[in-house]
């Protein structure tokens, strides 16, 4: 079975610094995959180039064996790489319900003339409904008609996520989406990242808690000076001796 | 009386109390308020259809030249091709948003500030070149002459009838306005403009929908300015100067950004605070001035949050007296 995304041979250069150096791996079908490192790793810079936020210095990323480099946010988007933001990146002023109809734009967009003549109302009818399911699922629905800046935390980041999901991603790019969450939090916020895996999305998970990461994924990549430092299952990885020294530091 | 009229028709009763009110005004006005009528009536055109550029967060400078643009192109076309203003006037609006698309692909590389002053600097280019090239636009006097617009046997010389095809005309345009902004397009314009990268992360392409709303907003505002010139005869480039875009500046902030009618609010209650001003010539720029000050500093969420304001303020009364 070919991988859902190809990383292959990707590098970053700004100015003198690699930022990322040769870096390639691969997400298979099903999978939720890790990305770690020590900070300044490069991971947050593979993240951007595979999601079209930033464009490589060389390489190439194929998502189902299409090349996506280089290409916009948007259209990357539209062929099913949807990712998450790490800060709470969310609609503030909207309600929670309009942050995820905005979600659904892949399947509700629509035109000057159809709008202004209400010809697209049954696929407004049906985001609609979609944005409704995407709500129970992440068990947002009775909080449809708050804002989203009144959320606390931890539905803010499932909101994010939940944005995401209106899109209808395959493959489900997360960025640190454990960061600053309390044990309660965490916990909530793996069952959901489970339960999205279950419903069929691949996911690429960027994170520093290694309480969230070893228990959700399959495979792991660590990152270090902008280099693949090894690439296993969460076990292998944590019994590496590179792997632990890259985190302890030391010479 | 609010326990009579169910919800659902209320909306419906206001129009048609204010189309009412609207027909039968302009018989009970002296000839130059009459003007004033037809102008105001245009303004609201303006300043909807900036709205609607204003969506995804970029305040434009070049919007009286969009109109300007417009307005050129009826009067020149019609004038000098003897082509009738119904098919002038929709061209108006074409031309002023192929203009808008033209200049999207520089204007859009900027954002924020710069993307004011870039539409600022695209404006006067513009504007400057119908004071250089005197053939065909005229130069700084600009161009008289323009035909008024013919049907059957009506005078639209008249400001009456000219009233009422504005009234049409502009009405039309709001509402086609208004479903836009209320429909997925005006859902999306809403996000590019809170988040953009995040819009951009489910598949909007924030250039596009930029480019759409700058693009029909100006196609509106095109139209307004062919009805402003065929009434006038004239169009010259110090109609769509610096000085008219800061008035549609004005009219949006006082009125209020956040909905949809609170830039009509802020075009009528100014303009009709001005046109009252007229007897007190020397101090009418003095107390314009004022009045935007005090409404920047008291009402800062502009003249539609007024109702809102008085109503708590109501109840606050209300419930110190109980």
């Amino acid at each position: 079975m070919t991988p859902i995304l190809e990383v292959k041979h990707l590098t970053m250069r700004f100015g003198g610094l690699l930022a990322v150096d040769d870096v390639s791996f691969s997400v298979n079908e099903g999978e939720i995959r890790g990305l770690i490192g020590p900070n300044g790793a490069g991971k947050s810079t593979t993240f951007k180039m595979i999601a079209g936020f930033l464009s490589p210095t060389s390489g190439d990323v194929l998502f189902r064996s299409n090349n996506i480099t280089n290409q916009r946010p948007s259209r990357i988007a539209s062929a099913g790489v949807v990712r998450t933001f790490q800060e709470t990146t969310l609609f503030q002023e909207l309600s929670v319900f309009e942050n995820v109809l905005i979600g659904t734009h892949k399947q509700a967009h629509t035109n000057i003339i159809s709008a202004v003549l209400g010809l697209d109302r049954q696929m407004q009818n049906e985001a609609i409904e979609a944005t409704t399911e995407v709500l129970e699922f992440m068990g947002l629905a009775e909080r449809k008609n708050q804002l989203a800046a009144e959320l606390p935390l931890g539905l803010q980041r499932a909101l994010a996520v939940a944005i995401s999901l209106a899109a209808k991603p395959s493959l489900l790019l997360m960025d640190e989406p454990f960061a600053g969450m309390n044990p309660e939090e965490t916990r909530h916020m793996m069952e959901l990242t489970e339960r999205v895996r279950e419903s069929g999305i691949s996911i690429v998970l960027v994170e520093h808690n290694m309480k969230a990461v070893m228990g959700l994924c399959d495979r792991l990549v660590v990152l270090n000076f902008g280099t693949v430092l090894d690439d296993g299952t969460p076990d292998q990885v944590r019994h590496n001796p590179n792997v632990i020294q890259a985190y302890l530091g030391g010479g | 009386m609010n326990n009579f009229i169910p919800a659902k028709f209320r909306p419906v009763l206001f129009l048609l109390l204010l189309y009412a009110g609207l027909i039968v005004l302009p018989h009970f006005l002296k000839y130059h308020q009459q003007d004033f009528l037809i102008f105001l009536t245009i303004n609201i055109l303006v300043v909807v259809s900036y709205r609607l550029v204003t969506l995804t967060g970029e305040w434009s400078l070049i919007h009286a030249v969009m109109m300007g643009v417009g307005a050129y192109t009826s009067a020149l076309i019609s004038k000098n091709f003897d082509i009738s203003f119904w098919i002038t006037l929709p061209l108006a609006g074409v031309m002023a948003g192929l203009v808008a698309l033209l200049l999207s692909y520089p204007l859009f590389r900027m954002t924020q500030f710069y993307f004011l002053i870039g539409s600022f600097a695209a404006g006067e280019a513009i504007r400057l070149s119908w004071i250089q090239f005197i053939k065909p636009f005229g130069g700084t006097g600009g161009t008289s002459a323009i035909p008024s617009p013919e049907l059957m046997n009506i005078d639209f010389l008249e400001p009456i009838p000219y009233f009422y095809l504005v009234l049409i005309v502009v009405s039309i345009c709001v509402y086609l306005l208004y479903r836009i902004e209320n429909s997925r397009i005006g859902l999306t314009l809403h996000a590019v403009h809170w988040k953009g990268v995040l819009a951009e992360s489910v598949g909007v392409n924030t250039w596009n929908y930029r480019t759409l709303a700058f693009v029909i907003g100006s196609l509106f505002v095109g139209i307004a300015g062919a009805l402003k010139v065929h009434y006038i005869g004239t169009v010259a480039p110090k109609q769509f100067d610096i000085g008219f875009m800061v008035f549609i500046l004005i009219w949006v902030i006082v009125g209020g950004y956040r909905t949809f009618y609170g830039a009509i609010i802020g075009a009528v209650v100014l303009s009709v605070l001005d046109e009252i001003l007229r007897g007190v010539e020397q101090l009418r720029p003095a107390i314009y001035g004022a009045t935007l000050i005090f409404f920047i500093l008291y009402l800062p969420g502009g003249l539609e949050s007024l109702p809102q304001k008085i109503k708590q303020k109501f109840r606050a009364n209300r419930e110190s007296a109980t």
